[in-house]
């Protein structure tokens, strides 16, 4: 079996052995959207509108939590710098963890669809295209969590990047205010950020019945912003410290 | 001359502005035990990482089987344990010691044959967070076993452990050894330098003595290795 199989095996052992933090990943984006669907019980409207930006959302929040504090916990607890001592590469170890995640996204996202389509009663076009981005944008909070991880020397410090690096893109991607009608420098930072392309791609994927030339560019942009967020986060595991 | 599995030569490590290891040279000969003995603080975890190639060095050179310590060879053929054991927690010691066995390419019949070296087969289904101090120490020792490697690097194996099992685990060392292993294993507790080869005596990142438990005691004119520590550290801060 191949290093990054194993270590992805690895992760996932570990997260079946705690229970709370399944039913955690599994149901908190549900009840989370369960609670904005009836917040805006009068709008029927608007569930249908902005419903889909939360699927995005939740997971992308909720994944990179969970995994820039379990990157962080390998640090702390003395495993990593044994692992550097093993013939596991630093792209393996990277690797093993960001398909154990996209698994776990995978499943999260594909709950919170099918939860929103017919607990919910979203009304949506293209579901399967809803769940791609859904993944996609748990796998991108994923790999900006393992980046994140690099800059962490505690749990502490890790949960307070949630704030920095998710907030501002909160901010800024167009969820509350459409991204062009934002000051000439907020805007340009936006085409910076992950969460604009998640964010214009569901809502295009509210009102549009086909899947458009739009929707691919922001699929690309998401998957490339993948790529590079977990290539940094190998670059910045360093084997020898002080 | 007997062969050299590993060879420090002038080596300097500097964490912050102190200086942790101020140019050490040791040569530690293959298929031997070695003790690396000396106080807490004394830079003994130091130049283990430093062997195992984690740690990041100011000057000089770190061979080890021919090679300079941490390439992707000899990570292949250096086992390091740590002293704090570093092991996951949130597994079973079974799934520990399987994912250790996929990273080194080894066969699941070794996992239960180490299982057997470390007296943990009735523990394989235990979760590894719930096992006393001393288990999970030793799970962590399997850990490294399990990919049979030619260079132990062990932290402090011993701490916290009983008599009984001291005995064990050193008895194990010694057939590592007979099986042409090389073995450097830190302590601070004297008594374990008797069942070494050789002992190396580190005192504030200094060599202060390189010799056979035997040689150390009639170095000493004693026959107790801790009054032979003792006076050896006094004669050098003289």
């Amino acid at each position: 079996m191949s290093r990054t199989l194993a270590t992805a095996r690895r992760v996932l052992q570990q997260l079946s052995h705690d229970p709370r933090s399944i039913v955690l990943i599994a149901a908190m984006p549900s009840i989370l959207l369960l609670v904005f669907r009836y917040v805006y019980d009068a709008q029927p409207g608007v569930f249908d509108r902005i419903g889909p930006q939360m699927i995005g959302l939740f997971p992308f929040i909720i994944m990179f939590l969970v995994t820039s504090v379990t990157m962080v916990r390998e640090r702390t607890s003395g495993t990593l710098e044994r692992l550097l001592t093993t013939r596991l590469r630093r792209g393996e170890l990277i690797g093993g963890y960001a398909l154990a995640f996209a698994v776990a996204a995978l499943t999260q996202a594909a709950i919170t669809t099918a939860f929103a389509l017919w607990a919910l009663g979203l009304d949506i076009a293209l579901p399967w295209a809803l769940l791609a981005f859904a993944v996609l944008g748990a796998v991108v909070g994923t790999a900006l969590g393992l980046l994140a991880s690099a800059f962490a020397r505690t749990e502490f410090q890790a949960v307070q990047f949630m704030p920095l690096v998710i907030v501002p893109q909160i901010l800024l991607c167009g969820l509350l205010l459409a991204r062009d009608q934002m000051p000439d420098v907020l805007y340009a930072i936006s085409w910076a950020l992950p969460l604009s392309y998640a964010t214009n791609a569901f809502t295009e994927l509210a009102s549009s019945d086909s899947f458009s030339g739009d929707l691919l560019r922001d699929l690309l942009v998401l998957i490339g912003f993948a790529l590079v967020a977990v290539f940094g986060a190998s670059l910045t595991l360093r084997r020898r410290t002080a | 001359m007997m062969n050299k599995s590993i060879e420090v030569d002038r080596l300097v490590v500097q964490r912050g502005r102190s200086t942790v290891l101020p140019g050490l040279d040791v040569a530690i000969g293959a298929g031997s035990i070695t003790g690396l003995l000396g106080p807490s603080g004394s830079g003994k975890t130091t130049l283990i990482r430093c062997i195992a190639g984690v740690q990041q060095i100011a000057s000089g050179t770190v061979q080890v089987l021919g090679e300079p310590a941490g390439t992707p060879r000899n990570r292949a053929r250096v086992g390091y344990v740590t002293q704090a054991s570093s092991v996951y927690a949130d597994l079973t010691v079974e799934q520990n010691l399987r994912y250790f066995a996929d990273l080194a390419g080894a066969t699941r019949t070794r996992i239960d044959e180490v299982l057997g070296l470390v007296d943990l087969v009735s523990h394989r289904s235990a979760l590894t967070g719930n096992l006393s101090g001393g288990q999970r120490t030793r799970v962590s020792l399997a850990a490294a076993l399990v990919a049979a490697p030619e260079v132990y690097l062990l932290d402090e194996p011993t701490v916290g452990l009983d008599p009984v099992l001291r005995r064990d685990l050193w008895q194990l060392f010694a057939d590592l050894a007979s099986d042409g292993a090389t073995l450097l294993v830190s302590s601070h507790v004297m008594d374990e330098a008797a069942r070494c080869d050789r002992v190396l005596l580190l005192r504030d990142g200094h060599l202060i003595a390189d010799d056979t438990p035997a040689g150390l005691r009639a170095d000493a004119g004693t026959d107790d290795l801790d009054e032979a520590f003792l006076r050896i550290a006094e004669r050098e801060a003289a």
